[in-house]
């Protein structure tokens, strides 16, 4: 078991290794470098030499690639094209809200999505599970931006509670003051994740009550709520910690509209604002940064899901 | 003793509900008896109806499917209008179930022990302490090894045997007066069958349980019922004693049933086609070595076969038979190229094969064809049988547009199938006649050798005496090789001219089919021979008897680089020699090509003959 995780380990270093070579050259295969950048299309070519001799420019990729990526590693992003100031600053401050809000999601719409999806595979073609399937359903298909226009309407306009807009900063606050605090973001992402893990965790559940041991329970006369949590659950545990990794490596990364729509400052915003200025340096480390949390994400799930399966925890 | 009624059928009536909201009778009005201490066999081929009427014993139908009038009666209380609640304690406590398929009934992600003494814990009627107890002294009454430590395990760790055993002892935990045994041996290789078989049997008669034992396979029911029901499409046939259903069978159906059941071993056809062995042979594999994993200095890390020979004329067939994880399977994805040997050549007709599969050419792949057993899983069930067919057709042999459409008529004409069927997807269509398309398909390719992997194992008696049939038929008209791979003994004996028995990845004999099995020589070869179950009353208390050899589970079977490998189980081991020299190849009649590999000769074989009497197949 530890040499499957070991393995699991190595590739995800690898994958992480592949990214970053993928994202080193893409920035090199586009027109113009970090000194033309800097200094204009008017600048001088003697300029322009010092510059590239200063930055490290002139030296051959694969140094440069070298040098980028130890850099990285100990936390030493560079300094951002447009204002000259170091990005691992400028991550740190959304970094901060973007794990607040994505922690304090997954921490209230996993365990209560996982829930409500289980007990829908209980009682299938239930009226409850019928209501629940059609909101789930309609949750996927609705964007983010409408139901965070629903949510809005709702609790802001009709009855008068928080704001539209997140702002202030976090500092000191506790658990219920963030939640507060950022009630609404956190709110729209518990729907758009729960439409999904409800769904999956349901189909998961399900499709092990179609297996012939939970034949046999029935057979045995056992109660039908000790089928699902001891006979079924265990074995529908793989499949769910996937559909709950993808996503949690969403919530990090793709929650782009609800950063916007409540006007707080996210990672997923900086990666935007880094790309309308050409700034790539800043998009490089974010790149980096995001594979990396998902391939910890997965590399977690893939983990969790070797410890839930006899097969792998006792081989033969 | 005749109020002693564990069970009552009381024309009961099950129907299947459709999508469009119409009934499809499916058990139409049964009635039979169970007294307690006896065993019933529900007898039928698939679509009978048997498992569904066993299944009413514990109140439950599967899903589509309700009960539709009539009563089934468990200890005089009709289980049909029950509710789920109310049937709760009945089963598992009452009547317990035995599954086919161990290996699928058991929760992958349960301890073992957990399981088998969940009903009663959950029931109430015992303490965990004293179902531990319990489950303990069934594991020894089953003869399982390490009876104090099994059930610490996990399903995937012990063999299928086991587990099947292991799943007695989980429907007996509870003290039942109803155990209801669904194929329960149907899974197991022959020489493990009688050992579980002789394990349930003991176990019913000292337990005193009543018992509906459901299967296909009439020799098993001989040894094991007291009384037969015997039936076709939902309706009872005929029941009666066992004795005076094997020995006078009144209804033409019993009667298919038992000459199904005993198929003719293949012997003038072969004294035939002798002087064929002049021209080269269709299909030739030499000295292959073969397995899985990482393969080191030329060896892979898991070595399955051993210097495997095998050969087979043109319009003949050799049988390939051994046990499960014998490599037969192994040895047929090393001809079709799925599996490159370590090392050895496979030789069609003249030319040498490349080892792997990409390294052939269009030709040589068109000449080699793989029949798979589950005909279920190898057709796509979102294609038409014409376009299942269709496409072998066009890519082998470019044809198209009116050509392939009358080249999939012929091809259907030839497996015995309407044309009209070339329209139907193959959910629309029975096991047999899936398993039809399945041959046509590799027939497409108009091959000069095909390989049948198990292809009637999932078939009913009859039906797979169909099919073989149909096999037959080909060959003499097409002049096709094949290579029969089958665990069951009886199947191959009945189709192939040639035998090679492999035990643990080496060929341990081979021959005429007739030799081999009127004068087998390798002690492996005379013990699974002597374990195909015959149609006759008291057989399995004979065998039981006369077997020398250790229980046949895979903790004894391994696979050495010297040696014998089936030294553990042999009863004339030679100390010293059989552990680590590879046993001589020895002729069994000089001048025949009827082999085997041990360290006796045949005459020292001889003196040991195990009960030589009668083994016919």
């Amino acid at each position: 078991m530890l040499s499957l995780i070991a393995k699991r380990l190595g590739i995800g270093l690898i994958t992480v290794l592949a990214v970053s070579i993928i994202i080193f050259l893409g920035t090199k295969i586009l027109p113009g470098d970090a000194a033309e950048l800097r200094l204009g299309q008017s600048a001088s070519a003697e300029n322009l030499a010092v510059l590239r001799e200063r930055l490290g420019l002139d030296k051959p990729y694969w140094q440069q690639y070298l040098s980028w990526l130890v850099n990285f590693v100990q936390g030493d992003m560079g300094n951002s094209l447009s204002g000259d100031t170091p990005i691992s600053g400028l991550i740190a401050d959304r970094y901060q809200n973007t794990l607040i809000v994505s922690g304090l999601t997954a921490l209230i719409g996993v365990p209560i999505s996982v829930a409500l999806g289980v007990m829908a595979a209980m009682f299938p073609g239930s009226t409850y599970d019928r209501v629940l399937t059609f909101t789930s359903v309609t949750l996927v298909a609705a964007p983010e931006f409408f139901t965070a226009t629903l949510l809005v309407l709702f609790f802001v306009l009709f009855l008068g509670m928080g704001s539209t807009i997140v702002s202030g900063s976090t500092d000191g606050m506790g658990l219920f003051e963030l939640i507060q605090h950022f009630a609404l973001p956190i709110t729209t992402l518990c729907f758009v994740i729960a439409s999904q893990l409800i769904r999956m965790s349901r189909a998961a559940v399900l499709n092990v009550m179609a297996s012939p041991y939970i034949e046999m329970a029935i057979l045995k006369g056992i109660p039908r709520r000790r089928i699902i949590l001891r006979h079924a659950l265990l074995n529908a545990i793989g499949p769910i910690v996937n559909v709950i990794a993808l996503n949690l490596a969403y919530l990090i990364t793709g929650v782009i509209v609800v950063e916007i729509y409540f006007s707080y400052q996210g990672l997923a915003t900086l990666i935007v604002q880094g790309v309308q200025t050409r700034d790539f340096v800043l998009v490089q480390s974010l790149g980096m940064i995001f594979c990396a949390t998902y391939v910890v994400i997965m590399l977690i799930a893939d983990i969790a899901a070797i410890l839930a399966n006899p097969r792998q925890r006792h081989p033969k | 003793m005749m109020d002693d009624i564990v069970f009552q059928a009381k024309n009961l009536q099950i129907h299947a509900m459709r999508d469009d909201g119409s009934e499809l009778p499916i058990v139409k009005g049964v009635d039979f008896k169970v007294h307690r201490g006896e065993v019933v066999a529900l007898i039928g081929e698939s679509g009978s109806g048997k498992t569904t009427i066993s299944l009413s014993a514990l109140g439950y139908c599967k899903p589509g499917l309700k009960f539709a009038g009539g009563q089934a009666e468990l200890l005089g209380q009709d289980l049909t209008n029950m509710t789920t609640d109310a049937l709760r304690p009945l089963r598992g406590q009452r009547v317990a179930y035995l599954a086919q398929s161990a290996a699928a009934t058991f929760n992958p992600a349960l301890k073992i022990n957990e399981q088998v003494t969940e009903a009663p814990v959950i029931h109430g009627t015992k303490t965990q302490n004293d179902a531990n107890l319990r489950a303990l002294e069934l594991y020894r009454a089953l003869e399982l090894p390490n009876a104090d430590t099994i059930g610490d395990r996990y399903p995937h760790q012990v063999s299928g045997g086991q587990l099947q055993r292991l799943m007695a002892a989980m429907a007996l935990c509870g003290d039942p007066d109803l155990l209801v045994l669904d194929e329960p041996t149907t899974a197991l290789d022959v020489t493990t069958q009688i050992e579980v078989l002789k394990a349930f049997k003991k176990v019913i008669r000292d337990e005193g349980a009543a018992a509906i034992y459901v299967t296909h396979d009439l020799a098993l029911v001989a040894q094991i019922a007291d009384y037969i029901v015997v039936l076709y499409n939902g309706e009872i046939k005929e029941k009666g004693p066992t004795d005076v259903i094997i020995n006078n069978p009144q209804h033409p159906y019993t009667k298919r049933l038992i000459a199904a059941s005993r198929l003719e071993p293949q012997t003038q056809h072969s004294a035939q086609e002798q002087p064929a062995e002049i021209e080269p042979p269709a299909l030739t594999t030499t000295q292959i070595d073969a397995g899985y994993g990482p393969t080191k200095d030329g060896r892979p890390l898991v070595q399955i076969l051993h210097d495997v020979d095998l050969s087979v004329q043109r319009g003949q067939t050799v049988g390939v038979i051994g046990e499960s994880g014998s490599g037969k399977s192994t040895l047929a994805r090393v001809v079709a190229g799925l599996l490159p040997p370590a090392s050895g050549s496979v030789v069609l007709a003249d030319e040498t094969l490349p080892p792997a599969l990409a390294q052939r050419n269009r030709d040589q792949l068109r000449r080699i064809q793989f029949v798979y057993q589950m005909a279920d899983t190898a057709l796509n069930p979102r294609q038409r049988i014409r376009d299942i067919l269709g496409r072998p057709l066009e890519f082998y042999t470019g044809v198209s547009g009116r050509e392939k459409k009358d080249k999939i008529d012929e091809l259907l004409e030839m497996v015995d199938l309407p044309k009209s069927f070339a329209g139907r997807y193959p959910h629309e269509l029975s096991g047999g006649q899936k398993q039809r398309v399945n041959l046509a398909r590799a027939l497409a390719a108009s091959p000069d050798v095909i390989l049948c992997d198990e292809v009637t194992s999932a078939l009913d008696s009859i039906v797979g005496a169909n099919v073989i049939a149909l096999l037959k038929d080909l060959r003499e008209r097409t002049g096709i090789a094949s290579v029969f791979i089958s665990h069951d003994l009886s199947t191959v004996a009945s189709y192939a001219e040639h035998l090679v028995v492999l035990y643990a990845g080496r060929v341990v004999e081979s021959g005429l089919t007739h030799q081999v099995l009127s004068n087998p020589q390798h002690p492996y070869t005379r013990l699974l021979i002597a374990s195909v179950p015959e149609m006759r009353i008291g057989w399995l208390e004979d065998a039981a008897k006369a077997r020398i050899t250790p229980t046949g589970t895979s903790d004894n079977k391994f696979s050495t680089a010297s040696g014998c490998p089936f030294m553990p189980r042999c009863p004339m081991v030679i100390d010293n020699v059989c552990s680590r020299v590879t046993p001589p190849r020895r002729q069994a009649n000089p001048g025949s090509n009827h082999g085997f590999a041990c360290h006796h000769d045949v005459n020292a074989l001889a003196v040991e003959t195990v009960s030589p009497e009668s083994h016919q197949i």
